[in-house]
């Protein structure tokens, strides 16, 4: 029998906590992936978030560090700073990065901080149950703006990657979307990019991948993947923003 | 022997740099020595000063609340720290910035107009030198030697030049104070 | 023996790099800009980093980052900084990493004055951050002793797995004496196995601070807490002059206790048997030390920069023998010898005694 797929040996075998359909299994494959094809399980180290992503040490059999909510890049940046040859990398979610976080996020870019970001971007809360993000799309219902997102109240949601795209320190920033086979395809050689921005020594590298959350968004993971791609990316157009 | 001192000026007049010429002056000869600064909001005012102790023993508090010698060298000073001075204590007065004569009977007042003899001496900039040699001159609890030591240390090889107008400064407020 | 003329600031950022830290995150603030400052320059001369972080959460953070990648590293900041930063010093706690965090406090609440205090006793004795942890805080009362204590601070950080706080008043930041910077006492500890390194070949290592299972949580409680014991029984410290043969007792730490002492020399002269506790480590505090005074002297006169806040621990130390007063200054005024001499007199006077401020 041949071998078309073999899961990198970094990625364990643990039962995965995430809800049906979510697509932090494939964002953290995809990691993983790169870590092997770099060869650099010996040498990575990541710094989990809080959100879902807390227990992303349960499934990637690397050096992790554990970060207060929001300040993964900070972490990252001190264990970075101590280890200047390690392969370090934060992931992290949108209320992790884009709320809480913005100042060590835009901070740890402008530094050109020589480390890659995994930015989830599912447009919700999905660990605390589905509350307002700072990227909920406009009119979308969560618990926390259950008519909509007004943006009266509760503003726009944000771009990151174009924010980011405009620091000097940043190297390498692109957007990339996991609802399809292309889609995830393209989205692997982005992370991939990402860590091989570290390796080359280019500076902060960002990857925000558009996510699904079938459990708080209130569908099934095939109209998940549908409204990712429908609402989603009118929203957060994919592409490449920064690359040096 | 304990000596309690207090330099006070505005910001610019080297009151900090007087003050702590003492201090590394008491630490050569082998004293305990403090020196505090006032740090506060005061500082963007425009008045600043410290506080210097120069002991035999080991330096209680550092805060100097009953001063045994005072350099008042702008007239805000004169008021704040005139009653601080301990009967028979050392009051020196730049006279140059202080129209007004101190008030006090029970203290030895000294009044120097340091600005116009640092001028003398090369420089205005020179009066808290000026006041330091009178200091020397009348209750100095280091000696002369051990003061431009630490003018020597403070300059560095880059301003070792400014040394000869220095001593110049120390030697005139030596004879303006007699 | 060479002797340095340097500011307590300084003197610290110093002890620091010679104790072998060399990484420094940190935000300016005063009145303890003169550590950054000097780090800034001086950690590239010996191969190590400085970095000045956007804020003070992302500073202890970057600490945090650190410390679990097995370095030696401090942060320094002044009582708002340090508030900001309570966030960072639990997760650090939980974690089980070794730091040095200094606070040179001013004045508060909130933005308050930048004149020196005592008012963060409190908030680096009882938690500060939340969660059931403790910090082991060293308080200097002179420049040398802040030299020596913050070489201190970081064996014992390393010892234990702790957060270590080195606090002082402003003073203690500000004011130059001199300095002898004598070799740290290394305490032969054993190599940091638990740092993230990356493997390396060998097992991995995760640091973190969720322990989301009951059971574990209350596991990993239990085992903190006969550290912290072991840390009481072992790392306590006091100074106590006079007090062989006192009748009154002032309790006094830092700047303040040399306030105290020449009030106590003060009294003594006008012949009033008093003495100095002055306890260095805050927590853990030398409760049994003052215990065992309180059978010996009438009363107890705690001083502090502050509306009175050890005055607690030395109440419960006390449990009651003795009468404790307070004599307190806060909001960046200092007491004098003078007005802490007065206390003494009424108190030997036995006067009714009220808690002054």
């Amino acid at each position: 029998m041949k071998t078309i797929y073999k899961k990198p040996d970094v990625f364990l075998s643990e039962n995965m906590h995430y809800c049906p359909g979510c697509t932090h299994g494939v964002a953290h494959r995809l990691v993983a992936e790169a870590i092997a094809e770099l060869g650099a399980e010996e040498r990575a180290i990541g710094v989990a978030s809080v959100g879902c992503s807390v227990f992303a040490a349960n499934y990637l059999d690397c050096d992790f560090t554990e970060a207060a909510h929001g300040r993964a890049p900070a972490v990252a940046t001190g264990v970075k700073r101590v280890h200047p040859n390690a392969l370090v990398f934060t992931y992290q979610g949108d209320g992790d990065l884009a709320s809480i976080g913005v100042a060590e996020i835009i901070h740890a870019a402008a530094r050109g901080e020589n480390i890659t970001v995994i930015f989830i971007n599912n447009a919700i809360y999905g660990m605390t149950g589905g509350q307002m993000a700072p990227t909920t799309l406009v009119g979308q219902t969560t618990t926390t703006s259950p008519g909509g997102r007004n943006p009266a109240g509760a503003g726009y949601p944000i771009r990151m990657s174009e924010i980011i795209a405009t620091l000097d320190g940043a190297a390498y920033v692109e957007r990339a979307g996991l609802y399809d086979v292309p889609s995830i395809a393209r989205a692997k050689k982005a992370v991939k990019k990402a860590f091989e921005t570290q390796v080359h020594k280019k500076g902060f590298a960002m990857v925000e991948l558009l996510s699904t959350c079938p459990t708080n968004w209130g569908k099934t993971p095939v109209d998940a993947m549908t409204w990712l791609k429908d609402y989603m990316i009118p929203q957060f157009p994919l592409g490449v923003f920064k690359e040096v | 022997m304990t000596q309690r001192i207090i330099c006070s000026g505005f910001g610019g007049q080297g009151v900090m740099l007087m003050g702590q010429l003492l201090a590394y002056a008491g630490m050569m000869e082998g004293k305990f020595v403090s020196w505090l600064p006032s740090y506060g909001p005061e500082m963007r005012g425009g008045t600043a000063n410290c506080s210097v102790i120069i002991s035999d023993e080991p330096v209680g508090a550092p805060t100097v609340t009953e001063a045994d010698v005072a350099f008042v060298m702008n007239k805000p000073s004169m008021e704040k720290f005139e009653d601080t001075v301990v009967s028979g204590g050392h009051l020196f007065v730049n006279s140059s910035l202080i129209d007004e004569t101190a008030s006090r009977q029970d203290i030895d007042i000294h009044q120097l107009a340091a600005t116009e003899i640092g001028i003398q001496a090369g420089t205005a900039r020179t009066a808290n030198i000026v006041m330091l040699g009178a200091y020397l001159e009348k209750c100095g609890a280091v000696s002369e030697a051990s003061v431009m030591a630490g003018l020597k240390k403070a300059f560095g090889e880059k301003k070792a030049g400014l040394l000869p107008m220095n001593q110049t400064a120390i030697d005139l407020g030596r004879q303006n104070v007699k | 023996m060479t002797r340095e003329l340097i500011k307590g600031n300084e003197a610290i950022a110093e002890a620091a790099v010679r104790a072998g830290c060399r990484y420094f995150f940190g935000y300016p603030i005063t009145p303890q800009n003169e550590i950054p400052e000097y780090m800034s320059k001086r950690l590239p001369e010996v191969g190590g980093t400085y970095l000045q972080a956007e804020s003070e959460l992302a500073a202890i953070n970057m600490v945090y980052g650190a410390a679990g990648a097995g370095a030696r590293v401090m942060t320094s900041s002044s009582s708002p900084g340090i508030s900001l930063k309570q966030e960072g010093i639990s997760y650090i706690a939980s974690a089980k990493l070794p730091c040095v965090i200094v606070n040179i406090v001013r004045s508060g609440p909130g933005l308050g004055g930048i004149l020196p205090a005592q008012s963060d006793y409190f908030q680096a004795t009882k938690g500060g951050g939340h969660g059931d942890y403790r910090v082991v805080v060293f308080a200097p009362s002179s420049v040398q002793e802040a030299a020596d204590l913050v070489m201190e601070c970081f064996e014992v950080a390393d010892q234990y797995r702790v957060p270590v706080m080195l606090m002082g008043d402003g003073m203690i930041g500000q004011m130059m004496e001199p300095v002898e910077f004598k070799e740290p006492k290394k305490r032969g500890l054993h190599e940091k196995s638990w740092a993230t390194t990356g493997r390396q070949g060998g097992e991995r290592n995760v640091i973190s601070s969720l322990h989301i299972v009951a059971e574990e949580c209350y596991d990993f409680c239990l085992e903190r807490e006969a550290v912290y014991r072991e840390i009481a029984e072992k790392e306590t410290r006091c100074e106590t002059e006079l007090m062989d043969d006192a009748e009154i007792a002032v309790v006094a730490y830092g700047t303040v206790a040399r306030i105290a002492k020449n009030a106590v020399l003060k009294a003594r002269a006008a012949g009033i048997k008093t003495g100095l506790i002055r306890p260095i480590t805050l927590w853990p505090f030398p409760s049994d030390i003052i215990n065992d005074y309180a059978k010996q002297v009438n009363s107890f006169l705690t001083v502090e920069m502050s509306t009175g806040q050890m005055v607690e621990d030395v109440r419960l130390a006390v449990n009651g023998q003795k009468p404790v007063h307070f004599f307190g200054r806060t909001g960046g005024i200092i007491p004098t010898p003078e007005e802490v001499f007065n206390e003494l007199m009424k108190m030997a006077e036995g006067e009714k005694h009220e808690n002054n401020l």
